[in-house]
């Protein structure tokens, strides 16, 4: 049994704790923001934060989650305001959107250590995310502009 | 991604099914005919697919398919297309809102089902705007004379006297105005306008038309609230993972799920029938895992042990068969243009050049991997998925289920990405047959693995050109011949010959103006499912005619853009009927939407200048280069910038994308697809590559089929637009091609290696 803390709810699991915190989270607690990319930790769609790091879902089995703290893109404001997710915005980001959230969750683990990240930062952070549409300018000047806002 | 096949069988009028290829083969196994052009003026007298009505079907004032008000002004607007990033699912509507002089705000957009009384919904080949923008803006109009007739006729004066302004009609001469929900109930009794009687507002007081609006789903994407195809869950739904056979039309010799079984959360497991040539769009077949979850169903299938027979296709091994197509573009092929005489150009003995170039198999590899969910009982089936066309999904799994194409109800949902295998319904048919064995909801999801190894493949392509020069370096003469494993095969089995719409997509309609032109295919067979992929045959038939061309300029010692403008002349309508061309353009009117070489020398012209082309020397591992082309009725120039570091990897710090694609509806989503083009050509180009090794695919995931990655992607991409008035034309496709070319030339230009083959991880770039 795996006791643990999602979007600040408490939450019991008692299945295969093997599993993948990424199925637990959409089949189970239907919080289906986190996306499935690639089952490898090799395209960053399912990232959400484990004690405010981004980490891969996808990557990260319930067994290793007992007593932690998982937020994810559901979680991450309560109105979907976020600074990142106003960026998103104004920026017109998304194009098919699959991707967004993991981008968005990613980015804001580099925010919360690195404020106002240079585009090394921001390369280095967010080569882990694939966005096959090819929004990867968008999601850089958006950064940015979130980086802004904070300072 | 192209549009020229779709299942004919919605009953709508037809055009242009004259291609010799379908008549010979294709339309005997089932009814493929070329894309229909079609407008449902009078659509909405037919009855909805499993009568099932959208809220604009509903609403108080319905006087088009599209659109619907209700009296608290309330307005549905359905899209029929699919959204998969091109933001198609909000342009279509600000067509109509526009037209209506609507208040964007109380606009609600619905997604329609796929249903034939909306007219063709195969969202590929770009032409979503381009064929519809017309029926939207009648939409529009239509509700808004009627409006207006109801207004005047509350207020006793001439509808002529009356005008809108933004969700109003007003009556300026006395300062009187009506809200439009008020003036529902008495519109709804106005006879609907006939086309010809409809006024469409001027360019002048266009409010969305040609202004930038963000996409309707933007913040249910950014709060993770957007529903995608992996995101429908129904009650009582299992959950299916499924081996299939690794090699195409493979079939189970042998099964073993005993552990399969054991694995926590398995409920049982499902064999799916092979499918019988053509594939088409039918399941693989294979083995489906049954669980209560996904990670169980996925985690019992790696428990599967199989045994298959693997059949003729394994013997299919990518470096043999590269050999082959490059020797088959040596050898003469079938005609497809022939202009004056290339032979008796080539035989004066003057100076020739000739060059062979080869591109590499790809996947699609769309972020959301083919995910189902099907729901069948009592002979109906009701399909949620993502899919470019839900009018294949009804026929799909009509005819794997046997039941009417009527008793399908298809919602479209999200889609994460389609670049043309969304096209394809296979995986919406898996979850049909196994909804029905199983009878109960089931979802199919497809892992990477599974997409990466079993796609419609992206097709692998030699060509080859040959020209005779003249003194200052322009051919009199010029040959090309491409060889590719045919999109035709997924339709007819066996095939070798592509039909003739693959060539039309930059091999016939080659821009440049020579006296002497030949175009010619070889055959190639098919080991793998092909299928279209954004842009299609375009990609490797410009890469290779606009690499050719930057070669014949850097032999004759001259400019490259100042060589591309000589070579295209003074610019004219092109004639390819007189060339013996059957040309399909893209599905499109020729009259309407002609080749105009003037065109594609301005957004050259502008590329130049955009992107400051000669004001600094190339070499020493910095350069640009330059490419244009015409795909899907548009016209896109390219150029890009690259600087190598020396150890033989490069960036792209820039692209400049100039785009004449006649009227723009939303200009920022051009701009987005313009950008995304170029990161998947740039991607494309470094290092996409599937291959296979005794009939199966060796790569699986990410790190052995790479994508573009923001390390390795443009840096900047600028987006231009040519002004224009000219009908509106396709963007999501158009901005990959002349990438491929451009690229190749700048790393020409940078180290003096010509680049002849894709991707550039096989030429060692100093």
């Amino acid at each position: 049994m795996v006791k643990l803390t999602v979007n600040g709810m408490a939450r019991t699991f008692e299945g295969d704790e093997d599993m993948p915190l990424l199925w637990y989270l959409r089949d189970d607690l239907r919080l289906t923001g986190t996306r499935f990319g690639c089952g490898a930790g090799l395209c960053g769609a399912c990232t959400v934060h484990l004690e405010g790091t981004a980490v891969r879902s996808c990557q990260t089995p319930l067994k290793t989650l007992q007593n932690k703290k998982v937020v994810t893109i559901e979680g991450l404001s309560p109105d979907g305001t976020h600074p990142l997710q106003k960026a998103w915005s104004t920026h017109n980001v998304a194009q098919c959107g699959y991707c967004q959230t993991g981008q968005i969750m990613q980015a804001a683990s580099l925010l919360a250590r690195t404020p106002n990240p240079t585009d090394q930062d921001i390369d280095r952070t967010m080569q882990g995310n694939i966005c096959r549409c090819g929004t990867y300018q968008r999601i850089r000047a958006a950064i940015k502009t979130a980086a802004g806002r904070r300072a | 991604m192209n549009a020229h096949l779709r299942q004919g069988s919605g009953g709508q009028a037809v055009v242009n099914v004259s291609r010799r290829q379908f008549l010979g083969g294709l339309v005997s196994t089932g009814a493929f005919v070329l894309a229909a052009r079609v407008l449902p003026d009078s659509a909405w007298a037919q009855t909805p697919v499993g009568g099932f009505k959208t809220k604009a079907d509903t609403a108080r004032l319905n006087p088009s398919v599209y659109l619907g008000i209700e009296p608290d002004g309330t307005v549905f607007i359905v899209t029929h297309r699919s959204e998969m990033g091109t933001g198609i699912r909000t342009s279509l509507p600000l067509v109509a809102a526009d037209e209506l002089d609507a208040d964007w705000g109380r606009c609600r957009i619905e997604q329609g089902i796929g249903d034939a009384r909306y007219g063709d919904q195969n969202t590929d080949g770009s032409r979503s705007v381009r064929d519809f923008y017309d029926a939207f803006r009648r939409a529009g109009a239509s509700a808004r004379s009627m409006l207006i007739s109801a207004a005047a006729a509350q207020w006793n004066v001439p509808a002529a006297s009356c005008t809108t302004r933004n969700h109003e009609v007003l009556h300026e001469a006395s300062g009187r105005r009506l809200a439009y929900g008020a003036l529902v109930p008495a519109a709804a009794k106005m006879p609907v306008p006939k086309p010809e009687q409809l006024q469409f507002k001027p360019k002048t007081a266009w409010k969305f038309v040609g202004k930038d609006t963000s996409i309707y789903d933007l913040s249910n994407i950014v709060s993770g609230k957007a529903q995608f195809g992996l995101d429908v869950f129904r009650d009582g739904m299992v959950h299916a993972s499924i081996e299939h056979p690794p090699v195409l039309g493979g079939t189970v010799k042998s099964l073993d799920d005993k552990e399969a079984l054991a694995v926590k959360g398995v409920l049982q497991t499902m064999p799916i029938d092979p499918f019988k040539p053509p594939h088409l769009f039918q399941p693989l077949g294979g083995v489906a895992v049954i669980a209560n979850n996904t990670w169980a169903a996925m985690q019992g299938r790696k428990k599967l042990k199989i045994d298959w027979n693997d059949g003729p296709h394994a013997a299919f091994e990518s470096e043999a068969f590269k050999q082959q197509l490059l020797a088959t573009v040596q050898k003469s092929g079938k005609v497809f243009r022939n202009l004056g005489n290339v032979d008796t150009e080539f035989a004066k003995g003057g100076k020739t050049i000739e060059a062979t170039y080869h591109t590499a198999m790809a996947a699609h590899a769309s972020m959301e991997p083919p995910a189902a969910v099907a729901e069948v009982r009592d002979g109906k089936a009701t399909i949620w998925c993502p899919t470019q066309n839900p009018q294949a999904v009804q026929d799909a799994v009509s005819a794997v289920l046997g039941i009417k194409k009527e008793d399908v109800v298809c919602h479209v949902t999200l889609l994460g990405g389609g670049f043309g295998r969304k096209s394809k319904p296979d995986y919406a048919a898996e979850a049909a047959v196994l909804s029905k064995k199983l009878g109960k909801p089931v979802k199919v999801v497809w892992t990477r693995e599974d997409d990466i190894r079993f796609d419609y493949y992206h097709t692998t392509a030699a060509v080859y050109h040959k020209a005779a020069v003249d003194a200052k370096g322009k051919p009199t003469a010029w040959l090309h011949r491409s060889a590719f494993p045919p999109i035709a095969s997924t339709f007819a089995p066996g095939a070798r010959e592509p039909l003739s719409f693959e060539l039309d997509l930059g091999l016939t309609d080659l821009p440049y103006d020579v006296p002497n032109i030949r175009a010619e295919n070889g055959p190639a067979d098919a080991h793998v499912r092909i299928g279209w992929f954004r842009a299609v045959s375009n990609n490797f038939h410009a890469f290779a005619a606009h690499s050719f061309a930057d070669e014949m300029a850097h032999a004759a010692g001259r400019d490259s853009l100042e060589y591309l403008l000589d070579l295209l002349g003074p610019g004219k309508v092109l004639d390819l009927k007189a060339q013996g061309v059957d040309y399909s353009n893209y599905g499109a009117p020729y009259d309407k939407y002609p080749i105009d070489t003037r065109r594609l020398r301005r957004v050259l012209q502008i590329a130049g200048e955009k992107a400051g082309w000669g004001k600094k020397k190339s070499g020493n591992g910095w350069g640009l280069g330059i490419a244009a082309h015409r795909s899907f009725n548009t016209y896109v120039a390219s150029v890009v910038e690259v600087q190598l570091d020396g150890r033989g990897s490069f960036k792209v710090p820039r692209i400049d994308q100039v785009v004449d694609a006649g009227v723009i509806v939303n200009p920022d989503r051009v701009r987005s697809q313009m950008e995304g083009a170029a990161v998947m050509a740039v991607g494309l180009a470094r290092s996409a590559e599937i291959t296979a090794a005794g009939g199966r695919i060796k790569q699986s995931n990410f790190h052995d089929f790479q994508v573009a990655r923001m390390t390795d992607a443009p840096y900047q991409v600028n987006v231009h637009f040519v002004d224009s008035d000219a009908p509106p034309t396709g963007v999501g496709e158009p901005g990959l091609p002349p990438v491929l070319a451009a690229l190749a030339n700048a790393i020409h230009a940078a180290t003096g290696t010509r680049v002849r083959e894709l991707p550039l991880s096989k030429t060692k770039l100093a």
